[in-house]
């Protein structure tokens, strides 16, 4: 089986922390596949660990790789994607 | 029985149980596991899961950002890439707690690498190693404790981060070892009303469970009080109760001369409890909060949605609002982002404003629109005022763009040497006495080693305070007093006895000082004033106006 990528743009305007990572790593660990994301051509890690996604420092504008396999994979990444190109901090600013 | 002696904040008095807020843990030693790795995981599971249940209850409990806030924390104590770290470690032969302590350090220095926000984020981590260590060991958790019954909390000394956590409906009281008058615990009791006697060194010693009585009118704490004593803590809470419930009049000294007793706010939403309290208008809304979360200012209409909910809530009334006071303790990157040795001395209040007009011209454009939409009574003043020309251009702005009274915050002593002439440009004067201490000192009131400076009870700052108000006596202006200075009962009366008409602090502060101001009357008060006058420094003052009280 080969993976499934997703690049997207990171939308939020105060990056990928705090309650946007927090929802986002509880969205990955909701799929109940192994997504990774990776920044750039970095390292992928974990998309279900809070702490792999804060320690990415993800700033609006970042580029990120979210890969997955297996079934369903294809749509749980629209969904993860669709949420990054989301501006969650929109309501708080 | 035995009285413990501490600085008390406010007049109240409490009774209660003590939880101690427990001391950090120390870090584990590494020795080899004793029991093999299958058990050392076994138990770091059984934590974990024990220590994320719990942040996940009080998040459900506490609702609101603090839930998302403790759903983050438990998150993060079962985060998968974290358990693979602690994994590894026991797989080496490391215990459950050195597993964990090892693995949250490794992450700490990750994410101050990254440092800015999440730099921050650095001492959440050591909250949730602490807690798990605490499981591990079978101790009580770190941090603000959460029993499910009203407490007397006995701690170190707050932290802002303890302080956002603690369940203040539980607190019947505060007590600190440490930390003084102006420690972050004073600040948070002034402001919330809550008993405390901070600085009291010999709590050190109370145990969870040991009944107290907190008497901040005494600055005392007895530990294991007798009977008689806790009928008379009884008592005297029952009858501060009354006091409060009874229907509030009119601030006035004890022959009908009136003090108006207004509040300090900082967000519209605040406005309730300080109208339930018998505010009888807002003596100084800080607007800072509109802009502190921004990089850019809010656009008019936005500021004039929240100064609209804010005059709604005060028909009738006056509404003193201060307009933008950036700088110095609270920078504001799209005002003035140079870095300055003296902030306090700097670009900060109208100065700043000033070389911003635009985003002064829309703030008062976006009040005046208010203004015209609500029916309170809406004054606007400029903060930071030190020459007459700034008097008299910040009048001049703000009338032309539809403002009808506008004043100005005397800070600075020449502002307030020269407030027969500044007042002649400003409508009134408001005198804040945290700056103005600061200022007539020479001593930051941002700087621990000068704490001892700040106090609104020195003669010098008194004698400031007394040659506005004779100003504004003079001219018929009216010249009212916001700060800490007006939440003291004392000193609020000798400011009466000065000649001040009026009085601004913080909601929970209004019930003692509208008593302590019936008990005098107008006579009394410039007895007493003039006693304080005639001291050489801030304690002297403070004893002078005791004793003929």
């Amino acid at each position: 089986m080969t993976a499934i990528t997703r690049t997207v743009r990171i939308a939020s305007s105060h990056g990928l922390h705090a309650r946007p990572a927090k929802l986002f790593a509880q969205a990955a660990k909701d799929t109940g596949l192994a997504v990774s994301i990776a920044k750039d051509a970095g390292k992928p890690v974990n998309a279900a660990s809070i702490l792999g996604v804060i320690a990415l420092g993800l700033e609006q504008g970042d580029y990120v790789t979210l890969s997955a396999e297996g079934e369903g994979a294809e749509r749980a990444l629209d969904a993860l994607a669709e949420f990054l190109a989301t501006d969650h901090d929109e309501d708080a600013a | 029985m035995r009285t413990l002696r501490g600085v008390g904040i406010g007049q109240g008095v409490a009774q209660g149980a003590v939880v101690r807020m427990a001391e950090p843990l120390p870090a584990p030693e590494r020795t080899p596991s004793a029991i093999g790795a299958d058990e050392e995981r076994r138990r770091v599971r059984a934590a974990i899961a024990a220590v994320a249940g719990e942040l996940q209850r009080r998040g459900e409990e506490a609702g609101g950002s603090a839930r998302d806030v403790l759903e983050a924390q438990a998150m993060i104590a079962e985060d998968p890439t974290l358990q693979d770290e602690v994994d590894a470690r026991i797989d080496d032969g490391a215990t459950a707690e050195w597993a964990v302590h090892d693995a949250f350090a490794g992450f700490r220095a990750t994410l101050e690498a990254v440092g800015g926000y999440l730099g921050e984020r650095a001492a959440d981590l050591d909250d949730i190693s602490q807690r798990v260590l605490a499981e591990l060991r079978g101790l009580p958790a770190p941090g603000v404790p959460d029993p499910g019954h009203p407490f007397v909390l006995v701690a170190r000394d707050l932290a802002p981060a303890d302080t956002a956590l603690l369940n203040l409906e539980k607190v019947l009281a505060l007590v600190t070892f440490e930390g003084g008058p102006t420690s972050h615990t004073a600040i948070l009791a002034r402001e919330k009303g809550i008993v405390a006697v901070v600085g009291a060194a010999e709590a050190r010693d109370l145990a969870t469970g040991t009944p107290v009585i907190v008497d901040a009118a005494s600055g005392t704490v007895v530990a294991d009080p007798g009977q008689e004593e806790q009928e008379r803590a009884a008592q005297r809470i029952a009858d501060r109760r009354s006091a409060e419930a009874a229907p509030v009049s009119r601030g006035a000294l004890a022959d009908g001369t009136p003090i108006a007793l207004l509040a300090n706010l900082g967000r519209p939403a605040d406005a309730a409890e300080a109208v339930a309290r018998g505010a009888e208008g807002v003596g100084l809304f800080r607007t800072e909060f509109l802009f502190l979360s921004s990089t850019q200012a809010p656009t008019v209409s936005q500021q004039r949605e929240a100064y609209r909910e804010l005059l709604a809530a005060f028909p009738g009334k006056k509404v003193v609002v201060r307009v933008l006071d950036a700088g110095a303790d609270k920078p504001l990157p799209f005002l003035n982002d140079a870095h300055e040795e003296n902030p306090a001395l700097g670009l900060r209040g109208l100065r700043a404003l000033r070389a911003s007009e635009d985003i002064l011209c829309e703030q008062l454009t976006a009040l005046a629109e208010a203004d015209a939409q609500t029916e309170a009574d809406l004054w606007v003043m400029a903060p930071m005022v030190a020459t007459v020309e700034e008097a008299a251009y910040f009048s001049a702005l703000a009338r032309e763009l539809g403002l009808r009274t506008t004043g100005v915050m005397v800070e600075v002593p020449s502002a307030a040497l020269l407030a027969d002439r500044i007042l002649r440009e400003a409508d009134f004067a408001s005198i804040g006495t945290n700056d103005l201490t600061q200022y007539t000192m020479a001593a930051d009131r941002l700087l621990g080693s000068v704490a001892g400076y700040q106090d609104p009870w020195h003669p010098a700052v008194l004698r400031l305070v007394a040659e506005v108000a004779e100003a504004g006596r003079h001219l018929g202006k009216p010249v009212g007093v916001c700060g800490e200075a007006a939440a003291d009962p004392l000193l609020a009366v000798v400011l009466a006895g000065l000649g001040v008409g009026s009085l601004s602090m913080a909601p929970a502060a209004l019930a003692d000082v509208r008593r302590a101001l019936a008990a005098h009357t107008i006579d009394d008060a410039r007895r007493i004033a003039a006693g304080a006058l005639a001291a050489d420094d801030a304690d002297g003052a403070r004893a002078a106006a005791s004793a003929s009280a």
